[in-house]
C-alpha cells in the first residue's frame, strides 16, 4: 500500500484540489514550488535551525513511569507540549514561512481553532517581520481567550468570525476568501494537514520531523527505533500525521488516530468524522466530511477546539478506507478525566486535544512489554479555564 | 445544441444573466422568480443551489444560502420545484452551486435530473477544468448539459486559451480578485484585464460577473464581453423588496 500522494495530490481516492479558478494561480504556484523549495539546502538548513535555535527541538521523548505502572505497559511521551509556543504547530508555521518568503509574500494569514496554529503563525510572522492576519470562530475566540491575546501581543489581527457554528470550519472558510481577494502578496498558513494539494503533503512532511525523532529517541531508550504503538488525536490531523509519517511503511507498528466523540457518538453533538461522515469535498479536498443528506456540512461538536472539525485530512481518509491506522474516539468527558490523571500521575498538563490521545490508553488492551508513544501534541495552558469548571464540578475527589 | 446556443446565435452582445439562491426570499418563491425575471426580458438565469460552506461567495449571497437552508431548500427540492418549468418559458437555465451537494446528490443522477427539467448548463466554482476533464466531461456531453468554467484575473493567457477550448457555450470572466460582491467601479486595471481578454479573439463569448450591480457596470461588461452576469445586487434588491413583481421589475429597469 502506498501513503504518498501521486501526481494529482490523491492519497488514493482521496485529497486532490478543488479549488475556484481564482486560487488556482497561487495553488499551482505552490504545487510547483513547494517540493523544490523543502528540498534545497538552503531552506533545510534555516529551517532545521530554527525548529533547534527557536523551537526548542528536539521536544524529549519521555519515558512516563508512573503512567506505564497505571496501565501497565510502556508508555512513552512525545513531548510537543514543550515546543515554543505550546504545540507541534510551531513546526508547519516556521517551515510555511519560510517558504512564504522564498515565494516573495509579505502577508500571512491564517485559520485557527484552538488558538495554537494563530498563535504559531503570529509568532512567526513577528520573527519574519510580516503582516499577519488570523481568522477565527467567534465561539473559539471566546472559549481560547489566552491564545487570542498572545496572537494580539504578537501583532496579529485576529478576525472573529460570525458565519456558521462560529469554528474552525467557518474560519477557514473567511481565510479561504481572505485569499481569493488578496491573491498577490499573501500566503495562507494552514494549519493542519486539510486543504486543497500540496496542502495535505506539505504540511505533513513539515510536521514529519516528529516521527523522525521518535525513532532515534526511542531507539536510545529501548534500543529500537519501532514502538508497537503510536497514538495521536485527529481533528483536521496534523501533529498525527507528524506522529505516523515514518511509520506508515512498517505494518508491525500500529497507529492510532483519535477522534473527538464530543458528548458521545450518537448524540448529535460530536465530532468523529470518520465514524459519522460520508465521502465528498471540503476546503479544496476530496475526504470523508460530515454531512447531511442533502450534501450541506453539518455542524460538528467537541469541548477542543482544536478538534471541533467536520472533516478530516485526505490522508486520514485514506488509512481510514484500507484499515492502515485504528481510529478510536473519545468523549469530552474522557478527554478531561485522561488529562487529569497524566497531570496527577506525570505533573504534566496537556491540552485538551492531547487528552484525546490519552484517554484511549485505557481502551486498548497492552500487553505488559508493549512500546506505546503518545504524541503530547499540545499543552494545557490555554485550556485552565475548562478545567478549573471541571475540578469544581468533580470536586477534585477521584484523584485526591 | 439547447436553449443557451440559441440565445447566443440570437444575440452577440447585451446579454444579461441574472443569478439568484433558490429558495430566497421564500422557499416556494424560485418559480414566481423565474416567471417575473423571464418576463422582464432578461436573458437568462442561474439558479443559485444553496451550500452551506460557499468560500467564492461574499456576505450577500453567504446569507441569502444561509437563509434558503434554513427554510429547508435542497438539491431534491428545487429539481422537485423546477419539474413543470419548461411548460412556462423557454429561458435558458442553470443550476449554480458547488461540488459537494451535487457528489452527495450523486453527480449521474445530477445530470439526469438536469436533462429532464430543462436545465441547460451549470457552474460549479469548485470543480475545476482539470477534475472536470479527467472525471466528467463524457457524462455532461451525454445528457446536454454546458459546464461553464470561470477566467479570472490570476488566469494566464495560456490557461485561457486552455479553457477556451474545453467550454463548449460561454466563459464566466470573474471581473476582479474577490469573492461575489456589489461594487462601484471598474478600477483601470480591471479593465486592462477585460481589454487583455478582448482581444485575444477567444472562440466562446465571454460574460462578465461579480461585481456588478448598475447600468454602469453593466454597460462595461457589455464593451468588454459578451454581457454581464448579476448576482449579489439582485439579491440585495430581492431583501429590500417587499416581493411582489415591482421588485424585479424595477432592479431590471435600474441595470439596463
Amino acid at each position: 500500500m502506498n501513503y504518498n500522494i501521486d501526481c494529482n495530490g490523491y492519497y488514493g481516492e482521496f485529497g486532490g484540489a478543488y479549488i475556484p479558478e481564482m486560487m488556482h494561480a497561487n495553488i499551482s504556484e505552490l504545487q510547483q514550488n513547494y517540493l523544490k523549495i523543502l528540498e534545497c539546502e538552503d531552506f533545510k538548513s534555516e529551517f532545521s535551525k530554527l525548529l533547534k535555535d527557536y523551537a526548542g527541538r528536539p521536544s524529549p521523548l519521555y519515558h512516563a513511569e508512573r503512567l506505564s505502572y497505571y496501565y501497565n505497559t510502556g508508555i512513552y511521551l512525545k513531548r510537543e507540549d514543550l515546543n515554543h509556543t505550546g504545540a507541534h504547530k510551531i513546526n508547519n508555521a516556521i517551515g510555511q514561512i519560510l517558504i512564504a518568503k522564498r515565494l516573495g509574500k509579505s502577508r500571512i494569514i491564517a485559520e485557527t481553532g484552538a488558538g495554537q496554529h494563530g498563535v504559531a503563525t503570529a509568532t512567526v510572522c513577528a520573527l519574519m517581520g510580516m503582516k499577519c492576519v488570523i481568522y477565527m470562530g467567534k465561539l473559539d475566540v471566546d472559549r481560547q481567550a489566552p491564545n487570542v491575546l498572545r496572537m494580539k501581543m504578537l501583532g496579529a489581527d485576529v478576525i472573529p468570525v460570525y458565519s456558521g457554528n462560529m469554528t474552525l470550519k467557518d474560519a477557514t472558510n473567511e481565510a479561504i476568501r481572505d485569499w481569493i481577494c488578496n491573491p498577490a502578496d499573501t500566503h495562507y498558513i494552514i494549519g493542519s494537514v486539510v486543504g486543497p494539494h500540496p496542502y495535505p503533503d506539505l504540511v505533513a512532511r513539515l510536521q514529519s520531523i516528529i516521527s523522525e525523532e521518535i525513532k532515534w529517541q526511542l531507539e536510545e531508550h529501548t534500543g529500537s527505533p519501532d514502538p508497537d504503538y503510536v497514538i495521536a488525536c485527529v481533528g483536521g490531523g496534523s501533529n498525527a500525521a507528524g506522529a505516523f509519517y515514518h511509520y506508515l511503511d512498517n505494518e508491525m507498528v500500529k497507529l492510532v488516530a483519535v477522534e473527538a466523540a464530543g458528548k458521545g457518538i450518537d448524540s448529535g453533538e460530536s465530532a468523529a468524522t470518520t465514524v459519522l461522515g460520508f465521502p465528498g469535498v471540503i476546503h479544496g479536498s476530496r475526504t470523508i466530511l460530515m454531512q447531511n443528506d442533502d450534501g450541506q456540512i453539518t455542524e460538528p461538536f467537541s469541548i477542543s477546539a482544536g478538534l471541533d472539525y467536520p472533516g478530516i485530512g485526505p490522508l486520514f481518509a485514506h488509512l481510514k478506507k484500507n484499515g492502515r491506522a485504528i481510529f478510536e474516539h473519545a468523549t469530552d468527558d474522557e478527554a478531561l478525566e485522561a488529562a487529569l490523571l497524566l497531570t496527577r500521575l506525570e505533573g504534566i498538563i496537556p491540552a485538551l486535544e492531547s487528552a484525546h490521545a490519552l484517554a484511549v490508553l485505557k481502551k486498548i488492551q497492552f500487553g505488559s512489554d508493549d512500546v506505546v508513544v503518545v504524541n503530547l501534541s499540545g499543552r494545557g495552558d490555554k485550556d485552565m479555564a475548562t478545567y478549573m469548571k471541571f475540578l469544581e464540578e468533580t470536586e477534585n475527589k477521584r484523584y485526591k | 445544441m439547447n436553449r443557451i446556443d440559441e440565445l447566443f446565435n440570437k444575440k452577440a452582445g447585451n446579454i444579461l444573466s441574472v443569478y439568484f439562491t433558490a429558495g430566497y426570499p421564500a422557499l416556494d418563491s424560485t418559480v414566481e422568480i423565474i416567471r417575473e425575471l423571464a418576463s422582464e426580458g432578461t436573458d437568462m438565469i442561474e439558479i443559485g443551489v444553496p451550500f452551506s460552506d460557499p468560500v467564492a461567495d461574499g456576505p450577500v449571497i453567504q446569507k441569502s444560502n444561509d437563509t434558503a437552508l434554513k427554510k429547508g431548500m435542497s438539491l431534491r427540492l428545487l429539481f422537485d420545484q423546477l419539474k413543470d418549468i419548461r411548460k412556462e418559458t423557454d429561458i435558458p437555465l442553470l443550476l449554480m452551486s458547488y461540488i459537494n451537494p451535487v457528489l452527495r446528490f450523486g453527480i449521474e443522477k445530477f445530470c439526469k435530473k438536469c436533462e429532464e427539467t430543462g436545465i441547460d448548463g451549470v457552474i460549479l466554482p469548485d470543480l475545476t477544468p482539470e477534475i472536470y476533464t479527467a472525471s466528467y466531461l463524457g457524462l455532461f456531453k451525454e445528457h446536454n448539459i454546458y459546464n461553464v468554467l470561470l477566467i479570472s484575473k490570476g488566469t494566464s493567457a495560456a490557461r485561457i486559451r486552455e479553457i477556451d477550448g474545453l467550454s463548449r457555450i460561454f466563459i464566466y470572466m470573474v471581473s476582479s480578485s474577490s469573492t461575489t460582491g456589489i461594487k462601484r467601479n471598474f478600477s483601470a486595471d480591471q479593465k486592462e484585464y477585460f481589454l487583455k481578454v478582448k482581444k485575444m479573439n477567444l472562440r466562446n463569448p465571454a460574460l462578465i460577473g461579480f461585481g456588478i450591480s448598475d447600468n454602469e457596470t453593466y454597460l462595461q461588461a457589455c464593451k468588454y464581453g459578451a454581457g454581464a452576469i448579476i448576482g449579489s445586487a439582485f439579491i440585495k434588491a430581492l431583501s429590500e423588496g417587499e416581493g411582489g413583481k415591482n421588485t424585479v421589475r424595477d432592479f431590471i429597469k435600474k441595470i439596463r
